[in-house]
């Protein structure tokens, strides 16, 4: 849960920070953490048996650490790696997802991503999609200043 | 783990999490009430830490895993702190919803610890 230690201190809470964003802001670091933690297991207790998948879940892992950290910071940088970031994940959830079932005998242990999400109620499915939803509204607001 | 201090942690989580999220809903910045209520769920996790390591010596051993449980544990123990240091930064009507989510989501990770501690 990095999100909040990277938090902007100095003086002002984010004027313009939405009730939305911050709840994407937190369900992404819930499901980092999520993923962390599954990852973390997985690669401890039984990495040989499917050394694919679970470096992928690692993988995904540190992406949606790094995420929700460009989420909370404001630079323009941050904005970009945000951009990053959550394009890898939608194409990661996409790509995966559509092989885990096309064909399952390449992911025969689950990855955050595999059917899709199905194993985090979909949600890496549609908090990408949300994400990007904000962060262009984050750009328009900017433009308009 | 026991069965009935599971119960009851969940229950105060998911007490705290209803109270933090109406709270939270209605408009109020996070004040002594939802914040305690935070910590009460964070005293319980370590208590529920301490249940878990002297807990085998005295026969209550898991059937589960171990490094599972654990994962979920420490994990879980972070999450009232970063609510509540998210709630020190931004005081809003929406920390105080953070507050109520990190409550509800300790609560179905001890379910799932329980779950696993049984299995």
């Amino acid at each position: 849960m990095s999100s909040p230690s990277s938090a902007p201190v100095r003086g002002t809470p984010h004027p313009r920070l939405s009730g939305s964003g911050r709840a994407l802001i937190a369900v992404y670091a819930v499901l980092a953490l999520a993923a962390t933690g599954r990852s973390f297991v997985q690669i401890v207790s039984k990495f040989d048996e499917a050394p694919l998948a679970y470096t992928l879940s690692a993988l995904s892992a540190v992406v949606y650490i790094v995420a929700t950290i460009a989420l909370v910071k404001r630079a323009r940088v941050w904005h970009t790696i945000a951009w990053v970031t959550i394009s890898f994940e939608l194409a990661g959830v996409l790509v995966i997802g559509t092989l885990s079932l096309v064909e399952a005998a390449w992911f025969p242990h689950d990855t955050v991503w595999s059917v899709f999400g199905r194993g985090y109620l979909f949600i890496p499915l549609v908090l990408p999609v949300l994400g990007m939803i904000w962060l262009r509204s984050q750009s328009r607001a900017k433009e308009s200043e | 783990m026991i069965l009935g201090f599971t119960i009851a942690q969940v229950a105060v989580a998911g007490l705290g999490a209803l109270l933090c999220l109406v709270l939270g809903l209605v408009g109020r910045v996070p004040n002594d009430l939802t914040m305690g209520a935070v910590a009460l769920v964070e005293v319980l996790l370590v208590a529920q830490l301490v249940t878990a390591l002297v807990a085998p010596a005295v026969g209550n051993t898991a059937e589960g895993s171990l490094l599972e449980y654990y994962t979920y544990l420490i994990s879980a123990l972070l999450v009232p702190p970063a609510a509540a240091f998210w709630a020190l930064v931004d005081r809003s009507r929406w920390a105080t919803v953070i507050l109520g989510a990190g409550c509800l989501t300790v609560a179905i990770m001890v379910y799932r610890m329980q779950q696993i501690w049984g299995a």
